[in-house]
């Protein structure tokens, strides 16, 4: 019973961490050096969030699959993605990325650029200016897109269930356990399953809530002019 | 100090703004005077490094900062100029001692909250009296006190020029002559050049002994306007055309 929340919490966490860091970096490029096609990757890199799940596990078999040349190099590297693990992390990566792309966008576009500015005239190196300026001053946004991609990777389910399959102990996560259980008729382990997966779920959009833009002027609040 | 600022950029695209300022001066206090849009804040960031024109060059004191035929366009980081936004541009999650620290630590992260202040960045604090206000936040601190810590900001790198971009126009009127006499000060107890952007001929007055007039992303000639009174310009204009 704890075996598929754990594996649940293994594959969200980190595909978490891989959504996190390209979407972020993505995020940054597009609002840094805007041109014209900076909408149409937008769009392109948006498509997991529209597309069928199964549509993106059907991608994600063609792609890794052992008849692909990426699938076929991973194996000649001893990488085995499909019916593993490490393949519903691929796959719930995917699906969550746009989610981070998405609220860093937005929270990139927030950031003064002037901001950016008078620290590299300071002598800050660009490096320097995106993790001492940029990054906090967009934490706030970016965060809540990271706590929804997590509840989205938690409950991905098509995909992962294509790419990585429905093996016990192995690849069974929360969603696909549920699913099990209630084509088994084991209504109390459903029940139980159900339960913990919605009680993670308002815990994650609480804590989104809490992160979301328009409650971040609580520094001022915490002492008044004189 | 002498500075030689000659040349020309498109912005926004082939039918956009052309902005081409020309002049060349030894003054260490000057101002460009104009109306807004006419280009003086796209001149001055382009002093800076923010701004990359299509071709001309930049010099300050025998340096070249920007050079289109010799292929040289400086990074801000590498130019040492100390600039002062209109609006300040304070990092509003830093207090103000990590704002003033800011520029003297290069590794990425920013200034500890208690970090220790160097001789440099205390001479400002003092100068300005800014003791009192080392722990708040931008968003807790007046106009005046604001600009006061940006200018401290920027004097503690030890820029070569300073630039400052219509620095009383957040101000009310009395706080604005208030903190003219005060820039007017500290452009005599201090050695560095300053720039002065402004569109009022007061500013300019007090602030600056040269003044070139510019609009439509031009310098004007010194005979088709007249300058700001008292006309005080003591510097040497090389570029301007015998009227």
């Amino acid at each position: 019973m704890w075996v598929p929340l754990l594996l649940s919490l293994k594959v969200a966490g980190w595909a978490t961490l891989i959504a996190g860091v390209a979407g972020i970096a993505v995020a940054w490029g597009l609002s840094r050096w805007p041109s014209r096609w900076s909408d149409l990757v937008d769009a392109i890199l948006t498509l997991p969030m529209v597309l069928p799940p199964t549509v993106i596990g059907y991608y994600l078999l063609v792609l890794l699959g052992r008849r692909s040349p990426l699938g076929a190099w991973l194996q000649a590297q001893g990488i085995e993605l499909v019916f593993t693990w490490h393949g519903a992390v691929i796959a719930a990566s995917v699906v969550a990325f746009p989610l981070v792309l998405k609220a860093a966008r937005a929270a990139f576009l927030d950031v003064d650029h002037a901001l950016e500015q008078v620290a590299a005239v300071l002598g800050v190196s660009p490096a320097a200016v995106f993790f001492r300026v940029s990054l906090p001053l967009a934490l706030r946004g970016i965060l809540a897109g990271v706590l929804l991609a997590f509840a989205r990777a938690l409950g991905e389910f098509g995909a992962t269930l294509m790419v990585a399959g429905n093996i016990p102990g192995r690849t069974q996560t929360l969603s696909i356990a549920i699913y099990e259980a209630v084509q088994a008729g084991d209504d109390s382990l459903a029940n139980l399953l159900v339960v913990i997966t919605s009680i993670t779920c308002v815990v994650i959009l609480c804590l989104t809530a809490w992160l979301m833009p328009g409650r971040h002027r609580q520094r001022s609040m915490r002492r008044s002019m004189p | 100090m002498s500075l030689q600022v000659d040349f020309s950029c498109r912005i926004g695209g082939p039918d956009g703004f052309l902005l081409q300022p020309c002049w060349s001066t030894e003054s260490h206090r000057m101002a460009l005077f104009g109306p807004s849009g006419a280009g003086k804040s796209l001149t001055l960031q382009a002093i800076a490094g923010l701004l990359q024109p299509d071709r001309g060059h930049i010099r300050l004191g025998g340096r070249t900062l920007y050079d289109s035929q010799a292929g040289i366009h400086l990074t801000p980081q590498q130019r040492r100029l100390g600039f002062l936004f209109q609006d300040y541009a304070l990092f509003p999650h830093l207090t103000a001692r990590q704002n003033i620290l800011f520029g003297l630590r290069h590794g990425w992260l920013n200034p500890a909250p208690r970090a220790a202040l160097p001789e440099t960045a205390r001479r400002w604090i003092a100068a300005f009296h800014l003791e009192s206000l080392l722990e708040r936040y931008p968003d807790q601190l007046s106009g005046g006190q604001r600009q006061r810590i940006a200018l401290a900001r920027a004097l503690a790198t030890r820029p070569r020029l300073l630039l400052l971009d219509e620095p009383l126009s957040a101000l009310d009127a009395t706080l604005r002559g208030h903190l003219r006499n005060e820039l007017r000060a500290l452009q005599q107890a201090i050695d560095i050049p300053t720039i002065l952007i402004t569109h009022d001929p007061d500013d300019a007055a007090a602030l600056a002994d040269v003044v070139f007039h510019m609009d439509h992303g031009r310098i004007l000639p010194p005979a088709s306007t007249r300058p700001p009174d008292p006309p005080a310009t003591h510097g040497r204009q090389s570029d301007a055309p015998t009227p």
